[in-house]
């Protein structure tokens, strides 16, 4: 396969194997150009992106402009702050805007599942979706894959443990779908609170006991745990969720010898995760970020690299 | 998207024996130019240039009794027609195993045509570093440039129409050593 | 004297478990007689062969949004759209701008039904003073003033306290109340049934426990303090299970069940790609829901189907999921809907259903109504049952066209309606 036949990039549970397999591929060979001292090809000179942001976040925005920037296109970010997706401007009045001003492609993070698909079904850019509440964030679970990719050279046969908070975790539901998809057993571990209905209809499998998740597990991916949780009573304490789920050096050494310890960022350290693995040589949470850049130039390149 | 055309043989311009000459003869005059190895660095254009710098790299190994550092280029996010092609070239990758700054860059493709892929290829390797020089080698010159652009060794010119496509088989990729010409036949030529 | 005469249509009116083949004689506002080969000089005759005849349908749910709302349906379009759907008598829910919490209110809607409107209509009064569950609404005034049933639709009545009380004071009415059962703890802000689909579209997730609990709750409040107790869409095979138990413990309660949770399930969120039209309250649940909807409806557990007709504008409901109204209008295509997907495939008798659609929603109201016996008020319904046509929200009297049935093919049609003696619908086009 050598091209994408689709418009946009809603989640990774639509997408095949061999689409999965194209966009990691691609996004190996961008690598190469972040790590050179000039980190720009003209590739995508002349077109449009659109970031429409109506959920704060940093890495992943940044992420977006810096992908768009080293491929040569323009791009323009709206953020909910201050701008009039804070004004209360409906959905619809945005769309209609985007399609006047004609970017060829717009990267959207919203807090309601399937805001990206009302999007991409009412304009002819191509739509990425950067996250649409707890459902899918796709380019995470894409860099996720690619980064265990690099040191393991394949997914396939790969036991995968996501430990923390699967119920509001589109991180969760897009690694699980894409690692699914590509040969991995995912083992999802979380207290009962923060675990899903029916999780296991996504394809993964649940320990109950961290333990039992971490046992053997070549890549163990660690949650961010939104400490706002705790005022909704989905558990009684930071102190207790980092006693019952929290992942140290003990904890990860239960998985199989030099596991690779992945993490989304931002993390809160001594909660989900303590500092020593975070920042150890199992850790290849720095590594996330360059390769969530070369994954977003790798979609940018494989939806507008071409003309119809 | 398929090409509507089908392509036919007309003839072969080179066989194996003649690609191995003319490979032995351009690493020489490689040598010769260049007065010895020094600073000079192969880098081929991917997918038959970078057999072919191999190649031209064992020839001058084996004349000179030194390895010279050989990588391969991706032009593919360099080009200028992306967006009039219909099919997305698949990126395949840049290496160069040392920085280029200040050393003889030597180009190998496998056909030198309009020479748009050239100059893709040279902003490509701007952007790597500031080499002193670069130096381009095709295995044939089949005419028609576009750019004003001309190669410092040529294994074969070759006068063709615009009709006609010129292809360089190699073993490593085509499971054969030749050159062919084929002409288009039917179907819509307007986007080759 | 105005004279009708319904010929050679299939009388089905449970009332008078009457079932078969008979010529019906409206005169004035009343049926004057039901028998074979009626003839009667001067009469208007409709033909009904082929045909099946019931009493008028009868919908204890519906939201005219009027006053106040009219932007999203108000009493002249929202009585046409329950006449093309076969319905002759309708409960308005006082969840409106203002709220109908007082015998103003129900004055209102009376009067603007007897001006604007082309079916009966019987406001429900609000439970509490602005439907904030806090303080008793005026039921004495309201049910002086015409209101027949009390409900703070769209809110459930959070106190118990609240709760208790209203169903002792309304014991002086004999109206029932209906409730809107969901505990907002458990609810919080679900969008979509809370299983399979919450987690696969990451949807936040309404659990079935947010209705059943709050049954079970009032449940135990109308044994212990009486009065009838009418539980609104009821949606879980729990909910269902809650009631029949109760029932056989001689608890006075009733319930009611939507078309749409007897026909669809949360699937059609994820098949539609998050059609807004799929997202309601209570929202659509399980297929082992919908079975044991079915067959509750079927023995007789369940009483009554009810639309809950919630007719919302265009602007109201094409917004993000989590961000739009909930509600789906149903008065146009309920009887097509669950006629085709119930009783065409056995799972009603089409009997039972026009039971459920007329006569027991009728005796559950205390209103005259739901009867073809002779001396019974004219309100009559003719269908075609093996009438197909493809639902077109264009085409629709109510002025919400939210439906998730766009462009279903639907077998059973409502032909000809007549309220109080007078045809309002004629061949499916309003007169």
């Amino acid at each position: 396969m050598s091209e994408l036949k689709r418009k946009d990039i809603l989640g990774l549970e639509e997408m095949s194997a061999d689409e999965m397999e194209l966009i990691l591929d691609t996004a190996q060979s961008m690598r190469e150009i972040i790590d050179r001292p000039i980190k720009q090809v003209p590739t995508l000179r002349g077109k449009g992106i659109l970031s429409l942001f109506y959920e704060s976040s940093t890495r992943t925005k940044i992420s977006f402009d810096l992908a768009a920037r080293y491929l040569s296109a323009g791009s323009v970010g709206v953020a909910k702050a201050g701008s009039s997706l804070d004004k209360g401007e409906s959905l619809r009045d945005t769309v209609r805007n985007v399609e006047v001003m004609g970017p060829e492609l717009v990267v959207m993070r919203h807090p309601s599942g399937g805001a990206p698909h009302y999007l991409a079904k009412n304009v002819d850019s191509s739509v990425i979706n950067a996250g649409d509440g707890y459902h899918e964030h796709p380019t995470q679970g894409l860099l996720d894959m690619l980064s265990v990719r690099q040191k393991t050279g394949t997914l396939e046969g790969l036991k995968v443990a996501i430990i923390g908070d699967i119920f509001h975790s589109r991180v969760a539901r897009s690694d699980i779908w894409g690692f699914g998809r590509m040969g991995s057993e995912v083992v999802v571990s979380a207290p009962t609170t923060l675990l899903p209905p029916n999780i296991e209809e996504t394809g993964c499998r649940v320990e109950p006991r961290v333990e039992d998740a971490l046992k053997d597990a070549d890549v163990v991916c660690v949650l961010r745990l939104q400490l706002e949780r705790q005022k909704q009573s989905f558990f009684p304490s930071v102190r207790e969720y980092h006693a019952l789920y929290g992942i140290d050096a003990r904890r990860l050494a239960l998985a199989k010898p030099g596991a690779i310890l992945m993490h989304p960022g931002p993390m809160n350290r001594g909660v989900e995760i303590t500092s020593d693995i975070a920042d150890g040589p199992q850790s290849i949470i720095l590594e996330q970020v360059p390769n969530g850049v070369a994954v977003r130039m790798a979609l940018l390149y494989l939806l507008l690299g071409g003309g119809e | 998207m398929s090409p509507d055309f089908q392509l036919k043989q007309k003839a072969q311009i080179m066989d194996e024996a003649a690609m191995g000459r003319a490979l032995v003869r351009i690493a020489h005059e490689v040598v010769e130019k260049n007065s010895g190895t020094d600073g000079v660095i192969l880098v081929g254009i991917h997918r038959r240039g970078v057999p072919l710098a191999e190649r031209l790299a064992r020839q001058i190994e084996r004349i000179e009794g030194v390895e010279i550092p050989c990588g391969y280029l991706d032009i593919t996010l360099y080009r200028d027609d992306l967006t009039l092609r219909h099919d997305r070239p698949l990126v395949q990758g840049t290496h160069i195993p040392t920085d280029i700054t200040g050393k003889t860059v030597i180009l190998v493709d496998d056909v030198l045509f309009t020479g748009r892929t050239i100059r893709a290829a040279m902003d490509a390797l701007m952007d790597l570093g500031r080499p002193s020089s670069i130096q381009l080698v095709a295995l044939v010159d089949r005419g028609h440039r576009e750019l004003p652009i001309r190669a410092d060794f040529v294994g074969k010119n070759v006068p063709t129409s615009r009709q006609e496509v010129v292809e360089v088989k190699v073993r490593d990729i085509d499971g054969a050593e030749e050159v062919v010409i084929m002409e288009k036949t039917g179907g819509d030529n307007s986007n080759v | 004297m105005n004279k009708i005469l319904i010929k050679g249509g299939h009388v089905i009116d449970p009332s008078n478990d009457r079932d078969g083949i008979a010529d019906l004689l409206v005169e004035g506002n009343r049926v004057a007689a039901i028998g074979d080969q009626l003839t009667v000089e001067g009469a208007e005759i409709i033909d009904a062969k082929g045909c099946t005849v019931t009493p008028g349908f009868v919908d204890l749910h519906v939201h005219l949004r009027e006053p106040g709302l009219e932007y999203k349906e108000d009493i002249a379009s929202g009585t046409r759209a329950a006449a093309r759907g076969g319905f002759t008598s309708i409960v308005c829910m006082p969840n409106t701008s203002p709220v109908i919490d007082d015998e103003t209110g129900v004055r209102f809607v009376l009067d603007r039904a007897a001006r604007d409107g082309v079916v009966r209509v019987y406001p429900a009064g609000a439970v509490t003073k602005g439907q904030k569950g806090e303080e008793l609404a005026e039921l004495g005034l309201m049910y002086e003033a015409g209101a027949r049933m009390f409900s703070d639709d769209g809110l459930p009545v959070i106190s118990a306290r609240v709760m208790s009380t209203a169903l002792t004071y309304s014991k002086m009415f004999g109206v029932p109340i209906s409730t809107h059962q969901e505990d907002p703890t458990l609810a919080g802000d679900g969008a979509v049934n809370f299983g399979r689909i919450s987690t696969l579209m990451g949807l936040p997730g309404m659990p079935e426990e947010a209705e059943t609990v709050m049954i079970a709750r009032d449940i135990e409040l109308c044994r212990r303090v009486g009065g009838h107790l009418h539980i609104g869409h009821v949606s879980t095979a729990r909910s269902v299970q809650l009631i029949e138990r109760a029932r056989e413990e001689g608890i006075n309660v009733t319930c009611e069940v939507t078309p749409h949770h007897l026909t669809l399930t949360e699937d059609l969120v994820k098949e539609s790609g998050y059609d807004t039209n799929t997202k309601m309250k209570p929202p659509l649940r399980t297929e082992a829901d919908r079975r044991a909807l079915i067959s509750a409806l079927r023995d007789g557990v369940i009483d009554v189907v009810a639309t809950d007709h919630a007719p919302h504008s265009f602007d109201d409901k094409d917004k993000e999921y989590i961000f739009a109204d909930n509600g789906i209008t149903g008065l146009e295509t309920a009887f097509a809907l669950l006629h085709d997907r119930l009783v065409l495939p056995g799972d009603i008798p089409l009997d039972r259903l026009v039971e459920a659609m007329t006569t027991a929603p009728a005796r559950l109201l205390g209103v005259e109504a739901g009867s073809l016996k002779e001396g019974a008020i004219a309100d009559v319904t003719i269908l075609r049952t093996d009438s197909e046509w493809a639902v077109n929200p264009g085409d629709f009297a109510s002025k919400g066209k939210n439906t998730p049935l766009v462009g279903w093919s639907l077998t059973g049609k409502v032909e000809t309606v007549l309220v109080d003696g007078n045809i309002v619908l004629r061949g499916g086009e309003l007169v």
